[in-house]
């Protein structure tokens, strides 16, 4: 049970969040400019690393504000936490 | 059989408090402060139990958790019962009721115990290799495998024990109270450290609490002495918090621990109720502290099983703690001092020592000579060969070993003895430590694994890090707490330590027999009867990883999780694959440590709170007039209202046609409401919703559709402009956290930019929605001053006004085609507002309706429901909702996914109307349509989604959603059912009211 540290609350429980995939997926500004192939590439396609990943995360019982997570998943170390907007750290 | 074999009083037995306790129906005594186990020691009761597979007879081994083989039934037959509890850890108390598991008729003659003469023909594997074939017959196999399968019974009744949960946050979490647990939370608490001490134990100490060998001194007194006076000093220090009989059970990531805190397991019945009977402290530690200490592992030797073998640190104990003489006889087999320890305090009170076997050459420390002088017996060299005693041993034979340990030489030698003491070495506990994610090392001259790399805020002190001496101990010790919690040199004690020191190992992990392997019974595993031989032939038969090892063999499978022989199996396997162990590895330790309770795992979450609902504020009123509830979502719905004996198709059909003749009344309350704030509200309408909503004149409603980024509908509902930058959003009850989440989701992270504020607002309103012919006339009654007309009041438009002094916002709007209003008041409010509702309506014969007939009204009209008619791959055009997709707006969610090649598909399925040949008939939802019956394999076209016998139209409808469907108006189709064909046409959606008249009516 991860102890995750809330941008705007602090340290809470995980179980209070939920995970909400890959980070730094943006939608594209002009869908209907896309092919299928790289609307299918937005809308499907995901990295799910072994090692370290940029999550999504959402204090879903909480103060509901989604943030970012860098996670070690290879062992679930917590590298980082960052707000929405804000640039990943460098690794 | 009943002698007492109780040697000395001892400050942890009350012999003042004469207790009875009845085992296998038998009743003995013992006394305040015994465990089961050492009162049935007290008793000379050895046999306590069958093992799993041969039905061999076994006795108490151990004094703690890692007992494999005294596990009992307690308290049988009562709903209190509970199976596998290790004797060693039942404390007894006036009435307590234990008997033996696996075996029949009786512990002393078992049935099952003809599987020990047939073992030859149970080698691992046997239940594989045997019931594979033929393989029709599994059904009959498992009828008998299944039947002599599991240990003990569960009990048939409801628990009648409270369960609670607890959250604690601590600076420190000390696991384990021996002599390093102890100094640690000493030390850490001192230091202004928030602290915790938990140790299994209902006395702190561990196992040096006993420790009086009179070679070790800690300032000049005994490790006992000393230590007893540590704990006495804990009582005055702040910031600390002792609980005993309290057991780690899982260390999971970021410290975070779950124990059992057991309150009332050791109480009379009488004393038992309306008390909790165990706790799980789910613990949040900044530190965490592993003192677990070690385990005593046995020798595996031929027949090393018998009652009466035991854990030599065990016989201490039981002499040492419980005052117990676990035989008369005793003899020790050891390959380390430890043993001489055990037989100089058995010496010491005055129980006959037999003889010690030593499988080292020789040993110099001071206690071996001390034990030389009192006159016992020491082969050195020697290993034990043989025992004898089937139900308790009285004999052994020992023969001297080779120089390289793998044979003996020599003659054999007999001894007598009613006890065997074996003292294998002992293996850190690092289950704790694994099972937070650390990592192992194997120290190859300790032959141990030890604590390496660390994945969070921990260390591992005392003899689970390897430091076995109270020197090392203490020395390690204040290192590590100087290094982890910054507690300065000079703020810990000055402690003195002498100690004798061992110079002498020797370990061989499968010791020989004068009889090949194949003829002897070295168990490893005692619970699961595995032995050297089964492993053994798992790498013969080709089984590699250590897994596979324990998986096929069963080695460490039972409920003690192979605390004692797992060492051995890794050994074993090592030097009969000629790999180091290091290489090896371990099997993975998992959680739980020692077994829990399915009541401390639940807590409280039982009965009425195993899930919570959610009731709508007009709960009561539906009680009171005898609804039917549904769940959905968490919340308990209205499902219908049976009146005089009616069924549920009767009620429903009494009720559909009231609501269409003239008045019926919803409990609505538990639609997800949004409410919708911003400068870019219609904006943001505009992006999340299918259709157009910037025009949207304020005071008007409109039906949105939602989709997901891939195209599919995702939730629907009606949404209410209520001011120039306000809106009200209504969803499915199911959907409703979702789609805020989702909305949410997208104002934080993909439209940041917008002016947009979500808050929802389900629970603040109670709802009645009013609807048929006559609704209109209700409503008027209620407000009387209310323009109704459909001039002022047309459907899709909203108004504010006030029933009495309430204040209540009415949308016209209607999901059955009839003329209907929504009446939304603060929640507090429902119930009157309904109440209200019903007075009024009484001349109309208002009839509650509830979400059956609001599904049954729904489907008549051919309107979907989010959830039932769609999946998750149905776009708004598989749907033929075309009309509700905005081709004019640039973008919305989900918008690009309909132009994908795969959802413009025109054979996707597409949802229609099914109408059976015979009108009486009614297809079953979820029941498959298929266009040929003459054809095998036939392809399926789709399936019911919805189907209802319809009153007002008086006859059977459906939707379904079928491949192609659109095309397919007026086709006939089948729908086979399993002893008949049921023929369908396909039809328009829309079976009543085609033209909405009705809304007007």
């Amino acid at each position: 049970m991860f102890l995750i540290n809330c941008p705007y609350c602090g340290e809470r429980d995980q179980q209070e969040f939920k995970a909400g995939g890959e980070a730094h997926i943006e939608r594209p500004k002009q869908p209907t400019e896309l092919s299928d192939d790289e609307w299918a590439e937005y809308l499907f396609m995901r990295k799910n690393i072994k090692g370290v990943q940029f999550e999504r995360w959402n204090h879903a019982h909480g103060c509901r504000k989604w943030f970012n997570m860098v996670r070690d998943t290879s062992n679930d170390e917590i590298k980082a936490i960052y707000k929405m907007g804000e640039k990943p750290p460098a690794q | 059989m009943t002698k007492n074999l109780r040697v000395k009083s001892s400050e942890y037995i009350d012999e003042t408090n004469r207790i009875s306790f009845k085992f296998n129906g038998r009743t003995y005594h013992g006394f305040k402060g015994d465990t089961l186990a050492s009162a049935l020691l007290a008793n000379n009761v050895h046999l306590v139990g069958r093992s799993f597979k041969y039905h061999r007879p076994r006795g108490i081994m151990t004094s703690g958790s890692e007992e494999p083989n005294a596990i009992v039934q307690v308290n049988p037959g009562i709903n209190r019962t509970e199976p596998n509890v290790r004797a060693t850890e039942v404390e007894i108390y006036e009435g307590l009721e234990a008997s033996s598991q696996n075996c029949w008729p009786s512990v002393e003659f078992d049935i099952g115990g003809i599987n020990n003469f047939l073992s030859p023909f149970f080698p691992a594997g046997f239940y594989y290799k045997t019931f594979m074939w033929p393989a029709s017959f599994w059904e009959k196999y498992e009828f008998f495998i299944r039947h002599s399968a599991g240990l003990g019974k569960s009990p048939t009744s409801s628990d009648p024990d409270i369960y609670d949960h607890r959250n604690i946050h601590c600076d420190v979490l000390v696991v384990g109270a021996g002599i390093s647990g102890i100094l640690a939370a000493k030390n850490a608490a001192k230091n202004n450290f928030k602290t915790l001490l938990v140790d299994e134990k209902n006395e702190l100490g561990g196992s040096t609490i006993f420790e009086n060998n009179e070679f070790n001194k800690i300032d000049n007194k005994t490790p006992s002495e000393w230590l007893k006076k540590e704990i006495k000093e804990l009582k005055n220090i702040k910031n600390l918090e002792i609980k005993t009989r309290t057991s780690v059970a899982a260390y999971h990531q970021y410290n975070y621990l779950l124990a059992r805190e057991n309150l009332t397991d050791h109480l009379e019945a009488k004393d038992k109720t309306n008390k909790i009977r165990q706790r799980l402290l789910k613990i949040r530690a900044k530190k965490v502290i592993l003192a677990t200490g070690a385990l005593e592992r046995p020798l595996i030797f031929n027949n090393n099983d018998r009652p009466g073998i035991m854990l030599s640190s065990a016989i201490k104990k039981y002499c040492e703690f419980y005052g117990v003489a676990c035989g008369s006889k005793n003899v020790f087999f050891t390959n380390n001092d430890s043993a001489y320890e055990s037989a100089l305090s058995l010496y010491n009170k005055g129980i006959n020592v037999e003889a010690i076997i030593d499988i080292r050459e020789q040993s110099e420390s001071k206690i071996v000579k001390k034990v030389k002088e009192a006159g016992i017996k020491v082969y050195w060299s020697h290993t034990i060969v043989d025992t004898a005693g089937y139900k308790r041993l009285n004999n052994i034979s020992i023969m001297k070993l080779s120089n390289d340990g793998t044979s003996v030489t020599g003659s054999k030698i007999s001894i007598s003895c009613d006890c065997l003491g074996v003292a294998g070495g002992w293996t850190p506990a690092v289950h704790l430590y694994t099972q937070s994610g650390s990592k192992l090392k194997f120290d190859e001259e300790k032959q141990i694994f030890l604590p390496n790399q660390n994945t969070s805020e921990q260390i591992s002190v005392g003899s689970c890090g390897g430091d076995f001496k109270i020197d090392e101990i203490i020395k390690n010790l204040n290192q590590k707490l100087k290094d982890n919690l910054n507690i300065k040199e000079t703020d810990l004690d000055n402690i003195k330590v002498e100690i004798d020191q061992e110079n002498s190992k020797r370990n061989i992990w499968l010791l020989p027999s004068d009889k090949p392997l194949g003829k002897t019974k070295p168990f490893v595993d005692y619970q699961n009867d595995a032995t050297a031989k089964d492993i053994k032939l798992a790498l013969r038969e080709g089984f590699r990883s250590i897994e596979h090892v324990k998986r096929y063999t069963t080695t460490g499978m039972g409920t003690d999780q192979g605390k004692l022989g797992n060492m051995h199996a890794l050994g074993i396997i090592a030097d009969t694959a000629g790999v180091k162990m290091g290489e090896l590895g371990t099997t993975t330790f998992r959680p739980p440590y020692t077994p829990l309770t399915f009541g401390t795992i639940v807590g409280r979450n039982v009965g009425k709170f195993f899930d919570i609902f959610r009731r709508t504020p007009m709960n009561d009123w539906h009680i009171d007039n005898k609804a039917e509830f549904e769940n959905v979502g968490q919340w308990k719905r209205a499902w219908y209202y049976p009146i005089n004996g009616e069924t549920m198709h009767q009620a429903v059909q009494r009720e559909s046609k009231a609501a269409r003749e003239s008045a019926g009344i919803l409990d609505a309350s538990t639609l997800g409401k949004i409410d919708i704030q911003g400068s870019d509200a219609s904006e943001f309408l505009n992006r999340v919703y299918t259709n157009a909503w910037s025009k949207l004149a304020i005071g008007k409603c409109r039906y949105g559709l939602m989709l997901n980024e891939d195209g599919m509908v995702y939730d629907d509902g009606v949404t209410t402009r209520l001011g120039e930058n306000h809106y009200i959003m209504t969803t499915t009850t199911g959907g409703a956290s979702n789609v805020l989440g989702k909305l949410e989701d997208y104002l934080q992270t993909e439209w940041p930019e917008l002016d947009v504020y979500l808050t929802s607002v389900t629970d603040h309103y109670a709802t009645a929605s009013l609807c048929g012919p006559n609704s209109k006339k209700i409503l008027k009654k209620i407000i009387p001053n209310l323009d109704l007309s459909d001039e002022s009041f047309p459907h899709m438009s909203f108004k504010e006004a006030k029933i009495g002094n309430i204040q209540c916002r009415i949308m016209r709007i209607s999901f059955t085609g009839e003329h209907s209003y929504e009446i939304n008041v603060q929640a507090s409010y429902g119930k009157d507002l309904w109440e209200k509702c019903m007075e009024a309506g009484k001349e109309f014969n208002i009839t509650p309706y509830g979400t059956e007939t609001m599904h049954l009204l729904r489907a008549e009209k051919g309107f979907i429901i989010v959830g039932q008619d769609t999946d998750g791959t149905m776009t708004p055009i598989d749907l033929q909702m075309d009309w509700i997709v905005s081709k004019k707006k640039y973008d919305f969610i989900g918008k690009r996914s309909l132009y994908r090649s795969d959802t413009m598909r025109e054979d996707r399925k597409q949802l229609v109307g099914l109408l059976t040949e015979d009108p009486n008939v009614i297809l079953e939802e979820g029941a498959q349509i298929v266009s040929e019956l003459n054809q095998s394999p036939v392809e399926m076209l789709g399936h019911v989604t919805s189907s209802y016998f319809s009153p007002n139209l008086n006859k059977s409808i459906a939707l379904a959603v079928v491949r192609g469907g659109k095309e397919m108006m007026g086709k006939k189709l089948f729908v086979p059912m399993e002893n008949k064909n049921i023929n369908v046409t396909v039809a328009n959606p829309v079976f009543y009211d085609e033209k909405n008249e009705r809304l007007n009516a």
